[in-house]
Order: structure tokens, then sequence, then C-alpha cells
């Protein structure tokens, strides 16, 4: 457990605070030592544990699949290669049966959310003490106070990722509806559904109407969409950290939640993935 | 859950692998994909084309097999047919000689007895000559008589 002897629910906010490192109005640039001083530090912190793992782990599927790429060969495939040329077709399928244009970013696109996405969620799997009380021994080596060293794994427990990774979809949605319809096509989409009469002044009139449902309909895309996966990542890290606080019960109770989860990381995943490749072609098509 | 700064530096983070994704694992592994796509239809198609290749082979030797077959029965009818042909002739070339034989010995038998007829007669003459020269134990001018012997041997 971490620190000295915390209570439940300090153990608790331990595990659910990020090692945030911002500008603090007082300290200046600094690792934030509580939860009050990440919150002081508003828009201009960063997590360090996100960002690392997310990256770290991005770096991991990127390099695999680089080996993978630059050894491929025509003819039979072994191993490593099988397993990439598996994650490409299974995604290229899944892009080709949603996504009607052609674009040769999606595809690629689809892969990396289906895979970075994957591998966060995969470290919510490893025992929520461990890479936390590693890295305050660390850091106790290098003489900061282990109470202080606050230590999140899985990157997609973090809002901020989700929303990163569903704001950047979101930038594509707009540029791809813009591509396909034009900037005035885009905006007419905009304004003139749901609702629509041949008559030129009730249509006036109904523009705001559609102006804000549509924006509301826009807008609840990425924000669905970010927050879905943190909202599922977030419950099942926190169902992990309270387990691990039951003692001896942990035991038979973190096995079958931990399979219910592999579920549970893999769908998040995979839903993340396919509704960016619906949004982009519902983004791509005339009608909706 | 407050946001800050990670926000942006997610999604810079994920540009980046996107565009790596997008630069550097995609196209490899969809060109051999699709190149070992085309290899294995080549393939296929190979197979396929072999496939009918020994079909019609097998048919063009079922062809050739039947056609020879014909052929040799044909030879062998044909061989029969001479055989047949040749005994007949054999058989024929040797009744004609047979025949030849027969008519020729008849007609040397026919010269034996002509010739042996000749000369019974000539000798009966002689003897009929002799007999009567006996008999009238005077010698008859052979000369004189001689036509009346003559017409008495052709007589007998």
């Amino acid at each position: 457990m971490a620190g000295n002897n915390p209570t439940t629910t300090e153990y608790i906010q331990h595990h659910l605070q990020n090692l945030t490192f911002g500008l603090h109005p007082e300290h200046g640039w600094s690792i934030a030592h509580s939860a009050d001083e990440a919150a002081e530090m508003g828009f201009w912190a960063i997590h360090l544990d996100t960002m690392g793992w997310s990256i770290g782990l991005g770096v991991l599927f990127l390099w695999v699949f680089r080996k993978a790429a630059k050894a491929a060969t025509t003819g039979v495939p072994t191993g490593l290669q099988n397993f990439v040329e598996m994650m490409v077709e299974f995604v290229d399928n899944s892009v080709k049966e949603t996504f009607h244009g052609r674009s040769k970013l999606i595809a690629p696109l689809s892969l990396t959310i289906f895979c970075w996405i994957f591998l966060m969620n995969l470290m919510d799997l490893v025992p929520v003490d461990v890479l936390p009380m590693l890295a305050q021994k660390i850091a106790a080596m290098f003489g900061a106070d282990p109470a202080h060293v606050y230590f999140k794994v899985v990157p997609t427990t973090d809002v901020n990722a989700t929303l990163g990774m569903s704001l950047s979809v979101f930038a594509l949605i707009i540029f791809y509806a813009i591509r396909s319809k034009g900037f005035s096509g885009f905006i007419a989409e905009l304004t003139l559904h749901p609702f629509s009469t041949p008559n030129k002044f009730a249509q006036a009139l109904l523009i705001p109407v559609n102006f804000l449902l549509e924006t509301v309909t826009l807008l609840a895309r990425p924000i669905s969409l970010a927050l879905r996966l943190f909202g599922n990542l977030y419950a099942g890290e926190l169902i992990f950290i309270l387990i691990a606080l039951l003692g001896l019960w942990q035991l038979p109770l973190h096995f079958p939640w931990a399979v219910f989860h592999i579920l549970i990381i893999v769908l998040q995943a995979f839903i993340f993935m396919m509704l960016t490749i619906v949004y982009l072609s519902m983004a791509t098509e005339e009608q909706h | 859950m407050n946001l800050n700064l990670t926000l942006i530096g997610q999604a810079i983070a994920f540009a980046v692998f996107v565009w790596f994704c997008m630069r550097y694992v995609w196209p490899p592994v969809m060109q051999s994909l699709q190149e070992r796509q085309k290899k294995i239809a080549d393939g296929l198609d190979a197979a396929s084309r072999a496939n009918r290749d020994l079909e019609l082979a097998q048919e063009q030797a079922n062809e050739t097999l039947r056609e020879s077959k014909e052929q040799a029965a044909q030879i062998l009818e044909q061989a029969h047919k001479r055989s047949n042909q040749m005994i007949e002739e054999a058989r024929d070339n040797a009744r004609l000689e047979g025949e030849r034989m027969i008519a020729n010995a008849r007609a040397e038998i026919d010269q034996e007895i002509n010739r042996a007829k000749e000369e019974l007669r000539a000798q009966v003459a002689r003897l009929a000559i002799e007999g009567a020269e006996r008999i009238l134990e005077s010698s008859i001018d052979e000369a004189k008589h001689r036509e009346l012997v003559d017409k008495l041997a052709t007589e007998l």
C-alpha cells in the first residue's frame, strides 16, 4: 500500500491522482505534491505518467508493426508477420465495410487507434499496486517523498488522453466534411437539417433551431467518444482498486474481474475505432 | 480529472503516431498482402490451367490409344483376310497343278498306249508276214506285197 498506512480514502485518492508537472502559482514549474496543488496548476500542467505510458506504448506498437512491415515477405508469413497481417486485415475489412470513399488516412488511423487504445487499456490488467510502488521506490532513491509520488499507469483512465484523441478525430471529421461538401455545404448541413421547408421565410426561422440541434449532434460525437472510453476504463480501474482493498478476498475476486475486463478493453478499443470510421464516413457522405 | 496540457500533448502524440503508421507501417504490410494475394491467385490459376492441360493430354492419349487399337484391329483383320486369300490361292493352285499333272499323266499314258499299239501293230505285221512266209514257204516279194500287208496291219 502507498505511503505510511494511509486510510482507504487516501489510498483510493492516491491511486486516482496523476503525476502532474506544471506551473504552480507559488512554486513555479514543479511536480505537484498533492491533488490540490495539481488542481491549482490549472491548464498549464502535464500528466507525466499519462504522457509517458501512452507515448511508450504507442512507440512499442509502432516499433513492433514497423519491424514486421520491414520484414514483410510475400512468401509464407511467420510469427509476428502473421499477427500484424491479421490485425491489418481485420482493420482493413472493418474500414472497407463502413467507409465507402477512398482515403489513405482512414485505415492506418483506425489501426493506430485500435492498437494504441488496446495497449493503453491493457495496462489496466497489471495489478494496481505494482507499477506505482515501483515508481515510488525509484523516486525514493532519488530522494523524493514516496507519499507524494503519484502514478497512474492506465493512460485511458485520464480524460485528457481520451479527449485528446477524440478531439483529433473531431478535427478530422470537420476536415473531411468540408473537403467532400465544401465549406458552404458543411454550413448548409448544419443549418438546413433536420427541419427544412420550401418556404424561404419559414426556412430562415428554422435555421437557428437546426443550427442548435446539429451543433449539439456534432459536438456530442467527440465528447461521447472520449467519455465512453474514459468512463469504462475509469470504472474498471476503480473496481480493481476497490478489490485490492479487500485483503485476502481480492484473490478470488480479482481473477473474474480481470477476465471480464479483457473483454472490456478489447471492446472499448474496437468501439472507439468503429465509431471513428462511422463518423468519418458520415462526414464524407452526402445525406445522413 | 482536470483538463490540462496533457490534452494537447496527447493529440500531438496521436497525430505523430497516425502519421508514422500511415507512412511506414500500413503501406508495406498492405503491399505484401496484396502481392501475396496476387501470387496465390496466379498459383491457383496456374494449377487450374495445368489441370486443364492434364485433362486435355489424357483425352489425347485416350484418343491415340483408341485409334491405335482400331488400327491394330484393322491390320489384324487384313492379315486374316490375306491369309485366307493365300490359303485359297494355294488350294486353287494345288488343285490346278494336280489336274494338270493328271492330264499330263493321262496324255503320257495315252501316248504310251499308242506307242504300244503302234509297236504291237508293227510286230503283228511282222509276225503276220513271217507267218505268211512260213505258210507260203516261198519268199514273197516284200515290196510287192507291202501295201497289202500294211492294209492288213491297219485293220488289226
